[in-house]
């Protein structure tokens, strides 16, 4: 990213996202205080939020949902339309900070089209369960939870996590219930993450819809080609961890290069955290082999969704020369191809394009000065499964990251720099541990907590199934 | 940014991707595999010394600190003679190294003064609370360890970003 795109992309919010953040705000302090016990003033932001859609389809519904439920009778069918309100809002807010940064860095994006629809699945009855447990959630509002509604959900939890084809929704609820318990008792808790927790019930509420929704990944083909890895992002609550690895795809056919995400989500348990994260993935023995030692990858018939994510086969794949990050971002960045969004992901919180960024100064704040151009670098959220440091980050000269945003304004979070470690310019990524830590005191300390994983799995052979 | 600074109530209100719940602390988990702040108690299973197949579940209620050990088949701990025994002792103990003391101290709304032990300051007495409960928990939190894993992506875990340990 050079010095002007960055300041492009800084260069004022996109026209309307205000208003609509605004709106979204007012449906978000609706649900702290609950929908049981609305006041004047959040019965008038849902008729706002409502109000926003009139001249579209899905007007009508809106106005009659808000009314409904300003005067006490909430069904869970006037939920999921206001949850489609918000979730479309924030949508448009998406897309117009995606068009902007990709306007900035002058990346080309596929436009969606959505695939055919396939076979639905029926898991109804343990979806009805889920929306009524949610539409308890927003009935009662965030203030008013306690550790009974939150155990209401564990056994249905329980039942997602083992159905096919309902993980997103399992891991989704699992990571938000973890949370409302863990905040309990709430009436008393000084801040409340309002956004945060709006969002987790919306996109919970939209996941909760029988059938499969049209606005699912689908499988566009089958690709083959070489993977040149740009970083590695972890995302980790309790119960999961995703390792999820963005990289650029040069198609065997001679197709363009195209930006793609691929990767592997596991269940765990809060005791198992930092480089052990890495040993429950052990299985993908040629990717993690990929991130350790830097090299690309040449895959064969890998499926590609709609959305840009390859569906990782280990055994499809096979480790090619050896590609560093920065060389990968510095040639093949500026033209590769970007995926489309598919519409039920349009999230702020999904915006995550790799950029590199070099030629900055580090500022007291440790946010990157980029010729005048400033973006805060999110150093909180290094994961503790690799190498890199806040230190690291702020004594590097480059930096192969993920620009985001959250909170109103643009972040970068790094996956890689480029560092002077004892006078020597050496390149430190989240992935570089993927084969277990390579530096003496981490895998000293490792060694003295002893293997969480197999203590678990010994307690586990023993005690489960008798 | 530190999601849990005191000027936090912006950051908290606005910002999508939070990590409300602090990672824990690792630590070696053979004597205690299970640790947790739940249900208004500290609660846990501690592995027998003796009998590799038998485990203790303990636990220490928020507020009136009264105390039950038992076997998980609810057969009561010997070591009980009108204070913590030691798997309570053991379970309070790991749940300061996985929670730090703060948050236990909190939970439990006990007041630690440096110097002491968190176990010793507790003022309640024992009473008898059924262990079924907190084994299942247990069963359900080591299920976990054979879920499959998934290689289809799952957007929702951009809400769940990573945390730096400290280092
Ligand atoms: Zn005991």
């Amino acid at each position: 990213m050079l010095a002007v795109q960055l300041a492009d992309l800084l260069d004022g919010d996109p026209e309307g996202t205000g208003e609509a953040l605004a709106l979204v705000d007012g449906f978000d302090d609706a649900l702290v205080h609950g929908l049981a016990r609305l006041a004047d003033e959040r019965t008038a932001a849902l008729a706002a939020l409502a109000g926003a859609f009139t001249a579209t389809p899905i007007g009508e519904r809106l106005a009659e949902a808000a009314a409904e439920v300003a005067s006490g009778s909430i069904a869970a069918e006037h939920l999921t339309t206001l949850a489609g309100g918000r979730a479309a809002l924030f949508g448009a807010v998406h897309d117009a900070l995606l068009a902007r940064l990709d306007a900035a860095l002058g990346r080309e994006r596929e436009p969606w089209s959505p695939a055919p629809e396939s076979e639905p699945y029926g898991v109804a009855n343990m979806l009805g369960g889920v929306r009524s447990w949610l539409r308890e959630l927003a009935i009662t509002g965030w203030r008013g939870v306690d550790h009974d509604l939150v155990s209401a959900v564990d056994q249905i939890v329980e039942a997602l996590t083992a159905a096919p084809g309902q993980r997103r929704l399992a891991v989704l609820l699992d990571g938000f219930a973890a949370e409302l318990r863990a905040s309990c008792p709430i009436a008393t808790m000084e801040h409340l993450p309002v956004r945060r927790w709006a969002d987790l019930w919306t996109r919970a509420v939209l996941l909760a819809q029988d059938g499969v929704l049209p606005a699912e990944p689908r499988p566009v083909g089958l690709v083959s080609g070489r993977l040149l890895v740009l970083g590695v992002d972890v995302h980790e609550h309790g119960t999961a961890v995703q390792f999820q690895v963005h990289a650029v795809l040069e198609p065997a056919d001679g197709g363009p290069a195209r930006l793609v995400r691929t990767g592997v989500t596991v269940a765990k348990v809060d005791t198992i955290v930092g480089p052990a994260l890495w040993t429950l993935a052990h299985e993908h023995k040629v990717l993690l082999a990929a991130l350790a030692d830097r090299r690309s990858l040449e895959v064969t018939d890998l499926p590609l969704l709609d959305s840009g994510d390859l569906v990782w086969h280990d055994d499809r794949a096979f480790l090619g020369k050896p590609a560093d990050s920065f060389t990968t971002a510095r040639l093949h960045l500026a033209g590769a191809l970007a995926p489309a969004v598919p519409p039920l992901e349009r999230a702020p919180v999904r915006i995550a394009e790799p950029v590199l960024v070099e030629g900055y100064k580090v500022t007291e704040d440790g946010s990157f000065d980029l010729g005048g151009a400033e973006i805060t670098v999110d150093i909180g959220r290094l994961p503790s499964c690799g190498p890199l440091t806040p230190k690291l980050v702020a004594g590097s000269s480059a930096c192969v990251g993920l620009v985001r945003w959250d909170g109103g304004r643009w972040l970068l979070q790094p996956l890689a720099v480029q560092a002077k470690v004892k006078r020597e310019t050496v390149e430190i990524g989240t992935g570089d541990w993927a084969q277990g830590p390579t530096d003496p005191k981490v895998v000293k300390a490792e060694a003295r907590a002893g293997d969480a994983v197999a203590v678990l799995r010994e307690r586990a052979g023993r005690l489960l199934r008798r | 940014m530190n999601d849990r600074s005191p000027d936090g109530e912006t950051v908290w209100a606005q910002h999508s991707r939070l990590r409300v719940v602090p990672p824990v602390k690792p630590r070696k988990l053979a004597k205690v595999p299970f640790v947790e702040l739940a249900d208004g108690r500290l609660q846990g299973v501690v592995s027998s010394g003796s009998d590799i197949s038998r485990v203790y579940v303990s636990s220490i209620a928020a507020g009136t600190h009264d105390y039950n050990c038992s076997t998980n088949n609810n057969r009561p701990c010997g070591g009980l003679y009108g204070s913590p025994c030691k798997h309570l002792r053991a379970l309070a103990a790991e749940a300061v190294l996985q929670y730090g003391l703060d948050r236990v101290a909190r939970y439990l709304r006990v007041d630690v003064p440096d110097g002491t032990e968190l176990v010793d300051r507790l003022t309640g007495a024992h009473e008898p609370a059924p262990a079924a409960m907190v084994f299942s928990r247990f069963l359900r939190h080591l299920a976990y360890l054979e879920v499959p894993e998934t290689t289809m992506p799952i957007p929702e875990m951009h809400w769940f970003p990573a945390e730096g340990a400290v280092r």
